[in-house]
C-alpha cells in the first residue's frame, strides 16, 4: 500500500517535470525512439533471415538422404573429391533392392532450358527427370492436378509437373493444367502444379523447376548426366542407421576396398541447419551489438538529462527530505521519471518500427513477434531504470541541509 | 517528560586539513511541551546547527539527544526521515514551498510520506488549510499567493501531521512587518492551542513573541531567560568549560 503510494506519487512528479521541461524531454525521449526502433527492427529482419532459411530447409525435406557425388558444405578442399565418378540411376534401383529402412527412392537428374508457353518465355527453367516416386522422397508437394504416376514415367509418357514460380511466368493469366509447354522446344503437357514453397535457395525449390520422366530427359537432354538419388527414410528416427546402410549400400555399387573413403556423399537437411545456424547467431549478436549502440547512447542521454535534473531540484529534494520523504522515496521518484520518458520512448518507437517492419516483410517473410514488443518494453523500461540509477541514488543520498541551503 | 532534552551536544565540521570548525560546543537544553522558545543569536553563533540537529536534519558529533525520550543521536537517515515526517513541523524562512504543486498538494505531502491514505489526506489538507484562514485558496499554486499566504500554506503543512514540535526559522523574514505580525499572531494561537513552538532567529521583537528565548554565542548557551518572568533559571554547564 505504502510503497504504490509512492510510486504514484513518484509518476505524478515525473509526469510534471515532463511537461515542464517539454523540449529537453522530446529530445531525451528522441534517444531512446531511435535506439528502441533499431532494435526492434533488426529483431525483426534477424526473425525473418530464420523464418526464410526455415521455410528454403523445409524444402529439402526433413526425412529425405541426398546421395550425391559432392557434399553439399565441406571444409576440404575442392580437389580431394573433384576426380569423383558421376553417380548413375542403376545405383537407385540398387537402393531400392537392398535398402530396408527407406520408402521412396527417386533418381534426380536436371539442367537448365528454356521453357516456353506462346509468347511466354522462362529463359531458365531447371528441367529435373525422375520417377513417379520423386513426390514422396522429397520436401514438395502438389497443389493443382497431380504428379506424374509411375505408368507415365515408366512408358516416357511427354508430361510434366511444374514450379509454382514458373508456373506463374509460364501462365499469367490461365490455369496451366492440360496445357502443353515447350521445354528445350519439346512439348510437354501440364499435369500438375507445385505448391510454392519461397525461401532463399532459389533453384533447390520446386519453384522454378519442370518435373518430368526421366526417360524423357534422357532422350531429350542427355543421358550420361550426374544423378542425385533421394531417399526417403521410413521411420525418422532411424535416420543415422539409414545413412549407415546407405553408405553400405553405395560403397558395395562402388567396389570400394575397406580403409578406402567414401566417393559420394549422403546429404540431409540437418546439414544445412547446422551450417546455418552458428552463422545466424553471429548475424544476430553482432547486429543486436551494433543497434544495442544507439539505444546505450540513448540511455546515456537520459543518464546526463536526470543529473542535469536531480541538480535543478536540489532544493525540492531537500524540502521533500526535510518533511520526511526518505532515501528510497526520493530514489523511487527519479527512478520513475527515468523509466517514465524511456517507456514513452519505447512506446513511440514501437509505433514507428511496426509499419517499418511491414516494409521488411515485402523482402523477408517476417512479421514483428510478439515478444519484440515485451522484450521492447521490457529493454526500454531496464534502460530507464539503469540509467537512471546514478542520478536518482545522488539524489537520495543528498544532505538535506545542504540540499535546503542550495540556491 | 521533555519534548527534547540535549545532553552535552557538540558539533564539529571539518573542513578538510586539520582545520576544524566548532559550531556547537557542548550545549545542553530542554524543552518542554507546549513550550513557546526562542533560539537567538548572531551568525556564527551556532543557531542554525543548532537548529539542524533539534530538527533531525542533522546528527551531533557527540552528545545525546532524547526526543520525546527516543535516543535519536544515532539513528539512521531513515528514521530521521520518520521523526522529521511524523513529529516536526518545518516553517522556513523562504517558505520552500513546491512551486509546481498547489496549496492542496503542498500541505498533502508529509501526509503522503506517512502513508495516509489519499481520502484522509485531502480531509486533512482541507481542514488545516481551513484552519490557517486559507480554505479557499487550495488550488492556488504558490506564485498566486501573497508571501503571507505562502508562509501560512507552509505553517498548515508544518501542522498537518500534529507534529510534537513546531520548528520555526525566520519565520518573518521574508515578510513584511505587517504580515509578519500575522503570522507571530498565528503562532501565538498554535502556542495557545497546546503546541510547542521553537523560533529561531535573530530580531528581538520577533523572539519578543516567545515564553523563553535561549540565546546563543560562539556554540555556547550564553543566557537562558523566560520572558515573562525575566528571569535567568538556568544556565548550561558548558558554559564552564
Amino acid at each position: 500500500m505504502y510503497f504504490f503510494q509512492e510510486l504514484f506519487e513518484g509518476l505524478s512528479i515525473s509526469f510534471h517535470a515532463i511537461r515542464a521541461n517539454k523540449m529537453r524531454s522530446v529530445l531525451t525521449t528522441l534517444g531512446i525512439v531511435i535506439g528502441i526502433v533499431s532494435v526492434t527492427l533488426m529483431s525483426t529482419a534477424i526473425e525473418g533471415i530464420n523464418r526464410a532459411f526455415d521455410k528454403s530447409a523445409a524444402a529439402f525435406g526433413t526425412d529425405v538422404l541426398y546421395v550425391q557425388r559432392f557434399p553439399w558444405v565441406s571444409n576440404d578442399d575442392w580437389s580431394t573429391f573433384r576426380n569423383r565418378r558421376q553417380l548413375e540411376v542403376k545405383f537407385a534401383a540398387r537402393i531400392e533392392r537392398q535398402a530396408s529402412l527407406v520408402d521412396a527412392i527417386a533418381p534426380v537428374v536436371g539442367t537448365t532450358r528454356r521453357a516456353t508457353n506462346g509468347n511466354n518465355t522462362v529463359e531458365t527453367a531447371f528441367v529435373t527427370g525422375t520417377t513417379q516416386q520423386y513426390l514422396l522422397a522429397s520436401g514438395g508437394s502438389i497443389s493443382d492436378g497431380r504428379f506424374f504416376t509411375s505408368e507415365e514415367s515408366a512408358g516416357g509418357r511427354p508430361v510434366c509437373a511444374i514450379g509454382a514460380t514458373l508456373a506463374e511466368n509460364l501462365f499469367p493469366h490461365e490455369d496451366p493444367l492440360g496445357k502443353t509447354i515447350r521445354v528445350g522446344g519439346y512439348p510437354y503437357s501440364v499435369v500438375g502444379v507445385f505448391e510454392k514453397q519461397g525461401g532463399l535457395f532459389g533453384q533447390f525449390t520446386t519453384d522454378t523447376r519442370v518435373f518430368m520422366p526421366l526417360a524423357n530427359f534422357q532422350t531429350h537432354f542427355g543421358g550420361r548426366r550426374d544423378v542425385t538419388i533421394q531417399v526417403r527414410v521410413a521411420d525418422q528416427k532411424q535416420m543415422e542407421d539409414a545413412k549407415i546402410e546407405l553408405e553400405g549400400i553405395m560403397r558395395q555399387a562402388r567396389n570400394l576396398q575397406p580403409g578406402k573413403p567414401n566417393d559420394f556423399n549422403i546429404n540431409q537437411q540437418e546439414i544445412l541447419t547446422q551450417t546455418f545456424g552458428p552463422i545466424s547467431a553471429t548475424i544476430a549478436t553482432i547486429g543486436l551489438f551494433i543497434t544495442g549502440l544507439s539505444l546505450f547512447v540513448g540511455g546515456i542521454g537520459i543518464m546526463n538529462i536526470m543529473f542535469v535534473s536531480v541538480t535543478e531540484r536540489t532544493r525540492e529534494i531537500g524540502i521533500r527530505k526535510a518533511i520526511g520523504a526518505k532515501r528510497r522515496t526520493i530514489l523511487m521518484q527519479f527512478l520513475a521519471e527515468a523509466a517514465v520518458i524511456c517507456l514513452i520512448g519505447g512506446f513511440i518507437g514501437l509505433g514507428l518500427a511496426f509499419p517499418l517492419s511491414l516494409v521488411i516483410d515485402q523482402f523477408l517473410p517476417t512479421a514483428m513477434p510478439l515478444s519484440v514488443i515485451f522484450i521492447a518494453i521490457i529493454i526500454s523500461l531496464t534502460t530507464g531504470l539503469v540509467s537512471g540509477f546514478l542520478p536518482a541514488y545522488r539524489a537520495a543520498r543528498m544532505d538535506p541541509v545542504e540540499a535546503l541551503r542550495y540556491e | 517528560m521533555n519534548v527534547i532534552e540535549l545532553k552535552n551536544i557538540v558539533k564539529t565540521y571539518d573542513m578538510g586539513g586539520a582545520e576544524e570548525v566548532h559550531a556547537l560546543c557542548g550545549v545542553s537544553v530542554s524543552i518542554a511541551k507546549n513550550e513557546y522558545v526562542a533560539i537567538m543569536g548572531p551568525s556564527g553563533s551556532g543557531k542554525s546547527t543548532l537548529m539542524n540537529i533539534i530538527g533531525c536534519l542533522d546528527t551531533p558529533t557527540s552528545g545525546q539527544y532524547l526526543f520525546n525520550g527516543v535516543n535519536v543521536s544515532e539513528m539512521d537517515d531513515n528514521d530521521l526521515a520518520k521523526i522529521r515526517n511524523k513529529e516536526i513541523g518545518f516553517v522556513f524562512q523562504t517558505f520552500n514551498l513546491l512551486p509546481r504543486s498547489d496549496a492542496l498538494h503542498n500541505v498533502e505531502l508529509p501526509l503522503i510520506y506517512a502513508g495516509v491514505s489519499a481520502s484522509e489526506r485531502k480531509r486533512r489538507a482541507h481542514e488545516t488549510l481551513a484552519n490557517v484562514q486559507l480554505g479557499d485558496r487550495v488550488h492556488h499554486k504558490p506564485n498566486e499567493l501573497s508571501g503571507g499566504q505562502r508562509q501560512r500554506v507552509a505553517v498548515a503543512r508544518a501542522l498537518v501531521t500534529r507534529p510534537s514540535i513546531i520548528l520555526a526559522d525566520e519565520p518573518t523574514g521574508n515578510l513584511d512587518s505587517k504580515t509578519g505580525d500575522e503570522i507571530m499572531m498565528l503562532f501565538e494561537e498554535l502556542h495557545r492551542a497546546g503546541n510547542t513552538i521553537i523560533l529561531v532567529t535573530h530580531e528581538p521583537d520577533i523572539a519578543d513573541h516567545a515564553i523563553r528565548v535561549i540565546r546563543l554565542r560562539d556554540g555556547h548557551v550564553e543566557v537562558d531567560t523566560l520572558v515573562s518572568k525575566r528571569r535567568t533559571y538556568t544556565t548550561a554547564p558548558a558554559m564552564a568549560s
